[in-house]
């Protein structure tokens, strides 16, 4: 089934309880852990969350389902474009709408723009956290470029909001096209240089391999999802098991490792960009003309039930669990969040690893900590 | 199994099982006297093999208070919910963190934000409320605060 999270015993130097966070570079945001050491292994890790709640669900109980959609691009701000994707299919599951093509390959673009964003700024989060820090400026390079994109297409910069039930809100920018092909042409130039900057590098390896190690039956244990569990085996990609959109027609593959350790989670990601940018490429010349928005209704209105969405985001799977009693407002909405099961496992991986290593594992799991705290 | 077959299996796993129609996944209601038994068959059972939770939630229905499980078979790719009606003034059931442990993380959720108590849960405390929320339950729909709370 699983395995019980190790007990650490205490050697004659007794424990030292010590506080990361909430403000610490390396928790990536106001995580707050209260950490048990023994000397410098780490006999228990506790997280305290909440610093950033905001009580998205309970808000959006009095939102309207057009409104409801911008909450979540600040959950997670770095997966934007896909939470709105998620939410807006919930939402078109239950007003039975049929999606324009145009408006679902623009879906996908933006989606899969959002994952290689998001996956080269955790490759240079997670070189930073281990004491390197050239390569976050490398990953916030290429990430200006598709930040623009999205600027220009979107008018923002990271709480996009474009997706909306019935397609997407506004048409693709005439320069779209172009300013795609430049990107995938940079990353074919700076995809090796990234991988010479830190996938071989030697320190980088010995501080990830073997750490933080997290086995197959943990990790669908834990509800670990995304890239992190993909590390350990887990076939969870839900473009794969459970297609939306069009991502059944493309042509793509599920990255999985056995490892489970922590370079294999970074492995995933740096692989997974590579898929990524394959997807685009085979978009970016087959945009259907068309509408980009079906005719929906001014004031949408949910039958009585309950809908379910699932969208793979950058850090995992995102649930929209949508409960409508009939009215304009949902009647109760949850997010499962991806960020809040990968992170129920950061105790369990690092007992009885070094304090420094916990890092290593952290930044790995590349949390977000709106997503965790919503 | 297709839906029906799975479904009419389902239906020998205990006595108090009851099922809702519509919804993509089939909806299986159980009572919370039961819940253990059910998951526990849920889990080990080899032709079923729900090992993955991806959603614990609660819903509050003002008259009583419904737990949400939405459990995934990683081998078979199956889905179902479970659901569990409670009391609403005092909200019990049995804890299954030791079933899935995602839920430890989620059923401290549940408990802070609509007060169900989770009976052998190791460790019941509040995780993203502060100090002094014990009892106010804001998740719930008469949940009143003039403070802190903004209404759109």
């Amino acid at each position: 089934m699983f395995t019980f999270t190790e007990e650490i015993s205490s050697t004659a130097l007794g424990d030292m309880v010590i506080n990361i966070g909430p403000q610490h570079p390396a928790t990536h945001g106001v995580l707050h852990l209260v950490i048990t050491l023994n000397g410098e292994t780490v006999k228990k890790v506790e997280p305290h969350l909440g610093y950033i709640h905001r009580s998205i669900e309970k808000m959006c109980e009095s939102l309207s389902y057009r409104q409801f959609i911008y909450s979540t691009s600040r959950m997670d701000y770095l997966s934007a474009h896909i939470n709105n994707h998620g939410c807006a299919l919930a939402v078109e599951k239950g007003l039975q709408v049929e999606i324009p093509a145009r408006a679902e390959v623009i879906r996908v673009l933006m989606d899969e723009l959002t994952r290689v964003a998001s996956h080269i700024l955790a490759w240079g989060a997670l070189a930073m956290d281990l004491g390197a820090f050239t390569p976050f400026f490398h990953a916030f390079r290429e990430r200006e470029m598709i930040n623009d994109i999205m600027e220009e297409t979107c008018g923002a910069r990271l709480t996009m909001n474009y997706m909306v039930p019935g397609g997407v809100m506004v048409d693709i920018h005439p320069n779209f096209q172009k300013r795609v092909k430049a990107l995938l042409q940079q990353f074919k130039d700076k995809l090796d240089e990234y991988d010479e900057l830190v996938t071989y590098n030697t320190i980088f390896i010995n501080r990830t391999k073997g750490v933080g190690v997290l086995s197959k039956e943990d990790a669908i244990s834990y509800g670990v999802s995304g890239p992190s569990a993909r590390a350990s085996g887990v076939s969870c990609d839900i473009r794969k098991i459970y297609p939306y959109g069009i991502y059944d027609k493309l042509n793509f593959d599920e990255v999985v490792l056995t490892e489970g350790d922590s370079y294999a989670r970074y492995m995933i990601r740096v692989k997974e960009v590579r898929e990524s940018l394959s997807i685009i490429e085979q978009l970016i010349d087959n945009i259907p003309e068309g509408d980009f928005q079906a005719k929906t209704k001014a004031v949408l209105k949910l039958p009585k039930g309950e809908f379910y969405s699932r969208v793979e985001t950058a850090r995992g799977e995102l649930g929209v669990y949508i409960v409508s009693e009939g009215g304009m407002t949902p009647y109760r909405i949850k997010f499962r969040s991806p960020g809040y099961s990968n992170l129920s496992a950061l105790d369990h991986i690092s007992r009885g690893s070094k304090i420094g290593d916990m890092v290593a594992a952290m930044g790995s799991l590349d949390l977000v900590i709106p997503d965790i705290d919503r | 199994m297709n839906k029906e077959e799975l479904q009419a299996y389902l239906g020998t796993l205990g006595t108090t099982l009851s099922f809702e129609e519509g919804g993509e996944w089939i909806n299986l209601f159980v009572d919370p006297s039961e819940i253990r038994f059910v998951m526990e068959k849920l889990r080990t059972d080899d032709q079923l093999g729900f090992d993955y939770m991806f959603c614990l939630t609660c819903v509050d229905w003002k008259t009583h208070l419904s737990m949400v499980y939405h459990l995934s078979s990683t081998v078979h790719r199956y889905n179902i919910v479970v659901k569990c009606k409670l009391d609403r003034t005092r909200p019990e059931i049995q804890t299954v963190c030791d079933i899935w442990r995602t839920a430890e993380f989620h059923e401290r959720e549940v408990y802070e934000m609509f007060g169900v108590h989770f009976i052998n849960h190791p460790d019941l405390r509040l995780l993203i409320l502060p100090e002094g929320w014990e009892g106010k339950n804001p998740m719930r729909k008469d949940f009143e605060d003039e403070v802190n709370m903004i209404k759109l």
